[in-house]
């Protein structure tokens, strides 16, 4: 199976999600983030899903648990590029992702994760 | 467009189902976030058909009323069956380990939306989507 | 009933196919009156009448709700729509359907199957009537569409700060476009914060309200964050009366404010700005 890549920029990881997401894909993912934020001691992930065009809850329940995860962890995660149409339909599919950190794209979620920010909960 | 059948035996039959949804929605010319809307509605019903039913299929159509035009999905399977409708259809209620929103998110999502199904005797959920 | 109903008319039709057409065509062509070129309407005509044959030539060749009128019934929504946007009464379009019975009784003769044959023209043309006032009514509703994104323009108050001035009564439809339109520009001018300001709407439903907690809600996923100002006391009434949580969503009293909060929460040193401006 493919696995997304995930990047190490400084104490960061960096996941760009580019390719429509299979359910067992999303479920590596999460098995791969928690192993890489042990293994480097990530202060912080950055999810980027600006080329997502759906986000149903399988994938949204992956992204609360990851965020979950990486505090247990020590590390913050922020989510990165929703695009309009995909945060309305989320919000009325009944999905708030309350506690999950949010920036307009990649380089401002790196700015929220170093300044410890942010417009999540 | 004629009627377009599509097997959901697996994850990346649920991801084929979700593109020709787009594909269809853009053909009759859903607005972006209503297209979203219904794709997501479609990826929420696909994946129950496999995980709940045990796989099924999809049919996927272009519908007409007067001069709307719609898209219409249909999810059946020959599992189970749901045997509470009602508390499936709550928001939060999962039997596994889902959040129980895709059902009564999906009907949020679309303009139409009925289930058909019986305990022993497999579940089928229609959804229509209107261009407005 | 089958195609037998109408004997060998459908035959005939065809053998009489030009004649028949000129005929058609003159009619409809007088009352388009010269609107519509004569090349355009031949082919047109044409097509329908190919189309119109075939159906009424198939099994289900009486109704004209059964699949074998798919065809017929594309075109004239088509035709309906063109003509609606061309500024064409529905009788005007209309007229153009019936008049294929005289053109078919001039060409080809009625017989004692011609009833048939009328009264599936006559179902048909009755269908371009309706198609026509929906087509009409999409039109107008278009256009209403296009002057509301017109009369909500979001505008750009600073780096990183724009502002959707809300005036008038809000409906639900407009809600949702203006919401969209909002979420839209925060992504296209990179902005951080969204100040809806509702100073100008007099009163507001539980179904807008509820489009405005969930646009918020939209904006933060997006990774946005929302202020909202100039709640009327009315308003405040209806928020609180409905019980929805606007819990910490901030809200301020005016715009102004509004924009001092964003600027100071983004890291703007207003005073800085203001001596830089020589302001
Ligand atoms: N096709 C089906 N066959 C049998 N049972 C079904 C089917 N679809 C749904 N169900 C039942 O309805 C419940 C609710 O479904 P719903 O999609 O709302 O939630 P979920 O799949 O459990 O979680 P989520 O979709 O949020 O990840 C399921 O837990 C399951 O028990
Ligand atoms: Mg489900």
């Amino acid at each position: 199976m493919e696995r997304l890549p995930i990047l190490k920029i400084g104490p960061m990881l960096l996941v760009s999600i580019q390719v429509d997401l299979r359910d067992d894909m999303v479920i590596a993912l999460q098995e791969d983030l928690a192993e890489r934020i042990v293994d480097t001691g990530a202060r912080g992930v950055v999810i980027d899903i600006t080329a997502l065009d759906i986000v149903d809850s399988f994938t949204g329940r992956m992204l609360a648990t990851v965020a979950a995860l990486s505090r247990v962890l020590d590390a913050e995660t922020v989510v990165v590029g929703m695009r309009p149409a995909v945060a309305i339909t989320l919000v009325e599919l009944g999905l708030s992702l309350d506690g999950i950190k949010t920036a307009l794209d990649v380089e401002r979620g790196m700015r929220l994760l170093s300044s410890g920010g942010g417009s999540g909960r | 467009m004629t009627a377009q059948e599509l097997p959901i035996a697996g994850d990346a039959d649920v991801v084929r189902v979700r593109q020709a949804v787009r594909a269809a929605a853009v053909a009759a010319k859903l607005s972006l976030v209503d297209q979203t809307k219904l794709v997501t509605a479609a990826s929420e019903l696909a994946r129950n058909t496999l995980t709940y039913g045990g796989g099924g299929s999809a049919v996927i159509e272009e519908v007409f009323n007067g001069l709307r035009k719609g898209v219409k999905a249909v999810f059946s399977d020959k599992g189970p069956g749901i045997a509470d409708l009602k508390l499936a259809l709550t928001d939060g209620y999962t039997s596994g380990s889902g959040m129980g929103l895709g059902l009564s998110g999906s009907r949020r999502l679309v303009d139409e939306f009925t289930i058909e199904t019986a305990t022993g005797d497999g579940t089928t959920v229609t959804v229509i989507k209107w261009a407005r | 009933m089958t195609s037998e109903s109408f004997g060998d008319l459908i035959e005939r039709c065809r053998a009489a196919e030009d004649e028949l057409v000129r005929q058609w065509r003159t009619d409809v062509a007088a009352s388009l009156r010269g609107r519509v070129s004569e090349i355009e309407l031949d082919k047109e005509l044409r097509d329908l009448l190919d189309a119109v044959l075939s159906a009424v030539g198939s099994p289900q060749g009486s109704d004209t709700r059964s699949p074998a009128f798919g065809e017929v019934r594309a075109l004239l929504v088509e035709l309906s729509r063109s003509r609606a946007l061309q500024g064409f009464s529905p009788r005007e379009t209309a007229i153009g359907v019936f008049a294929l019975k005289r053109a078919v009784r001039e060409s080809v003769g009625a017989g004692p199957e011609f009833q048939a044959f009328s009264d599936v023209i006559d179902e048909l043309g009755l269908f371009t009537f309706e198609t026509y006032a929906k087509a009409r009514e999409e039109v107008i509703s278009n256009q209403a569409e296009q002057l509301l994104e017109l009369a909500t323009p979001v505008v750009k108050l600073w780096h990183g700060v724009v502002a959707l001035p809300l005036v008038g009564t809000l409906d639900s439809a407009r809600a949702q476009v203006v919401m969209e339109k909002l979420l839209q520009t925060l992504v296209d001018t990179g902005s951080e914060y969204a100040i809806i300001d509702i100073t100008g709407v007099p009163a507001v439903d539980t179904q807008v309200a509820q489009h405005l907690l969930k646009t918020i809600v939209a904006a933060r996923l997006m990774g946005a964050q929302c202020i909202i100002s100039g709640i009327r006391p009315q308003i405040a009434q209806t928020i609180v009366a409905l019980g929805i949580e606007f819990g910490d969503i901030p809200t301020k009293a005016t715009l102004a404010d509004a924009l001092m909060l964003a600027l100071g929460r983004s890291g703007v040193d207003v005073a800085a700005e203001m001596t830089k401006r020589g302001l």
